[in-house]
């Protein structure tokens, strides 16, 4: 792991997977841009709300949300996982859009569905849901909804 | 990050992430109203800005046409050449397309959420109904994902099965896009055609899964049954007569003139703006990088059989379809050796936790009908972990990104959708082109909106 030299790093299930601070987050992404790792083919985000307790790597503190970035190696056949905590209040993260122009849906998805903002995105608008919508559907503290069925008073998730 | 945190409106405050969701946001915005950074969108989002100058800088953008010789029209979501409900925003300058945006979330039903509620066994039948035009690629890379994070490897003869199944439902896809291509740049034989063969496949799948789509056959260990006796006969069939009839299609379609000044020099994208706006499977290929999963970074058996990657040089409409054309010729070419070589065996791992047992062993066995039971109620629980596998739909890469919390349900489900990032090339394709060519090229995007919105 030369390329993002003090990051920590670790693999899961036999894939490679590096965890920035959130200041460090950009400066890593384009360290591995400038490695040859071409194309940015995931960018999604979790909400870790009721599961805290999750294996992360020394030195690296547990937020809310997490980040993740899977960047594609063409030449090397290669992929890696940056992932990147980041806390609840603000939800800011800066935006790998001026080095993956492809990011521009992939985190306007995240801003829709779990309120993270993306700063130097260029149209950070909801993309899925309609534009009146309130609230962020994905996040954990997001209630799932339920058709009103007859006969079924029980309230359940679904 | 220096000049390029100049968000348009106030993105920390609460009353500024209002401003920012307001009722039509969303839009494409007159010129005059709109910041320098989305204006280039007519140039695929600015691809790029050199390094050393600030994207704010209004002089960067090269406004072609003033304001007020343009116009911003509609094009969808109900339109019958938009494949589904894909709405494109079009800024047109005369007949010239000159910016456009493709607004999408018509078809979403938060089948993300929905994947959190249903347990790794339900699983599939979730992921199966987003690319509806091949919903066994869905399952597939759901059922790779989930046993990346149980870490069991699979009989041989499942995971032929599953190459099988994967290659036919490459040439039931491919043959649909034939089919709507045609149709789009006005040959309705081809679309008679291209459904028409389709639909042998199809009934192959009907009789094997018993759908003829969103089969859930493809599960977490394995598949849901073995194929039906006598299933090399039928796949011959399907395949010579497909081979054969290819052959006509290449006679109907390939040199004809008007299709070929239809696509010829259409649509054309470069490498580099490709690589940049993630595109990939026959987008990134037709711009000549020889990028497929199945060869680059091999699932399943592909580094076990012969065929060849096909790419195209200029990027263009014709292109993208010589590469589907011919792909279909590779794929059947790949099922002829599986036919060859389907090894015997299981055809789902023996695992008592995530397979359940043989409908013969419940009656006899107290214990087979508890593990059924379980598994059926309950689910089986998957350890702790994250994983992202992806393999090549028809469309592009198709990935999932699950995360486990070590119970039966995963903690999130996310697909990344070839139709959804692809989208983001159409705006480049688009620019400069006319407004009539615009239906062939989101033809040959191929997008199907039910995974680009999930």
């Amino acid at each position: 792991m030369s390329v993002a030299a003090g990051v920590p790093a670790s693999t899961s299930t036999g894939q490679d997977v590096v965890f920035p601070s959130l200041a460090e987050y950009h400066d890593t992404v384009t360290a591995y841009k400038v490695d040859g790792f071409a194309l940015l083919s995931d960018l999604t985000a979790a909400d870790y709300l009721t599961h805290p307790g999750r294996r992360l790597p020394d030195g690296v503190a547990p937020e809310r949300f997490e980040v993740v970035a899977c960047l594609l190696s063409l030449s090397a056949a290669r992929r890696v996982r940056v992932r990147v905590q980041v806390p609840e209040d603000p939800a800011v993260v800066a935006s790998v859009w001026d080095l993956y122009p492809g990011a521009e849906a992939m985190e306007r998805e995240v801003f829709d569905m779990f309120g993270i903002r993306f700063t130097g995105h260029p149209d950070l608008t909801r993309i899925l849901m309609p534009d009146d919508w309130e609230g962020h559907p994905l996040r954990k503290d997001y209630g799932v909804g339920r058709v009103p069925v007859q006969f079924k008073e029980a309230p359940g998730p679904r | 990050m220096t000049d390029q945190e100049t968000p348009r409106v106030d993105l920390t405050t609460p009353a500024g992430l209002v401003g920012e969701t307001d009722e039509g946001a969303q839009e494409l915005l007159p010129r005059a109203e709109t910041n320098p950074a989305e204006l280039g969108r007519e140039r695929g989002s600015v691809l790029r800005v050199p390094e050393d100058t600030p994207a704010g800088d209004p002089s960067d953008v090269d406004v072609e046409a003033p304001d007020d010789e343009t116009m911003i029209i509609n094009f969808g979501p109900q339109h019958p050449s938009t494949h589904g409900v894909l709405r494109l925003m079009m800024e047109l300058d005369g007949e010239t397309v000159v910016r456009t945006k493709p607004i999408i979330g018509y078809l979403h039903t938060g089948m993300e959420k929905t994947g959190e509620e249903l347990t790794y066994q339900q699983g599939a039948t979730n992921v199966t109904r987003m690319d509806y035009l091949s919903p066994l690629t869905n399952e597939l890379v759901f059922s790779m994902a989930t046993e990346a994070l149980l870490g069991i490897e699979l009989p041989q003869r499942a995971i032929w099965i599953r190459m099988l199944l994967a290659e036919l439902q490459r040439v039931a896809s491919h043959l649909m896009w034939l089919a709507t291509n045609g149709m789009d740049l006005g040959s309705t034989t081809m679309m008679i055609f291209g459904f028409r063969e389709r639909e042998m496949v199809l009934g192959f799948f009907e009789k094997t899964t018993g759908l003829r789509m969103n089969h859930n056959f493809i599960r977490p260990g394995g598949t849901a049954a073995d194929l039906p006796d006598g299933w090399e006969d039928d796949v011959s069939v399907i395949i010579d007569t497909i081979e054969a009839r290819l052959d006509d299609y290449d006679q109907l379609i390939t040199g004809q003139p008007i299709f070929r000044e239809r696509t010829e020099g259409v649509g054309a994208i470069t490498a580099d703006e490709a690589l940049a706006l993630s595109a990939t499977g026959p987008i990134l290929r037709s711009t000549g990088i020889a990028w497929d999963l199945r060869r680059t970074m091999p699932y399943l058996a592909y580094d076990k059989v012969d065929f060849d990657v096909i790419i195209g040089t200029y990027g263009d409409n014709f292109d993208r379809y010589a590469i589907r054309f011919n792909e279909v010729r590779e794929s059947i070419k790949i099922i002829r050796q599986v036919l060859d070589r389907m090894p015997n065996g299981d055809y789902r791992v023996q695992d008592k936790k995530v397979t359940p047992p043989p409908r013969a062993r419940i009656d006899e066995s107290m214990e087979a009908l508890i593990h059924h039971f379980k598994i059926f109620t309950e689910g089986f629980k998957v350890p702790e972990g994250e994983v992202y596998t992806a393999i090549e739909s028809p469309r592009g890469e198709i990935g999932c990104y699950m995360v486990s919390d070590g119970s039966a349900k995963p903690y999130r489900m996310h697909i990344r959708g070839p139709s959804f990032v692809n989208m983001q090339s159409l705006p480049v394709m688009l620019h400069g082109g006319l407004v009539a060519d615009a239906i062939a090229t989101t033809s040959s995007v191929d997008p199907v909106m039910g995974e680009s919105d999930r």
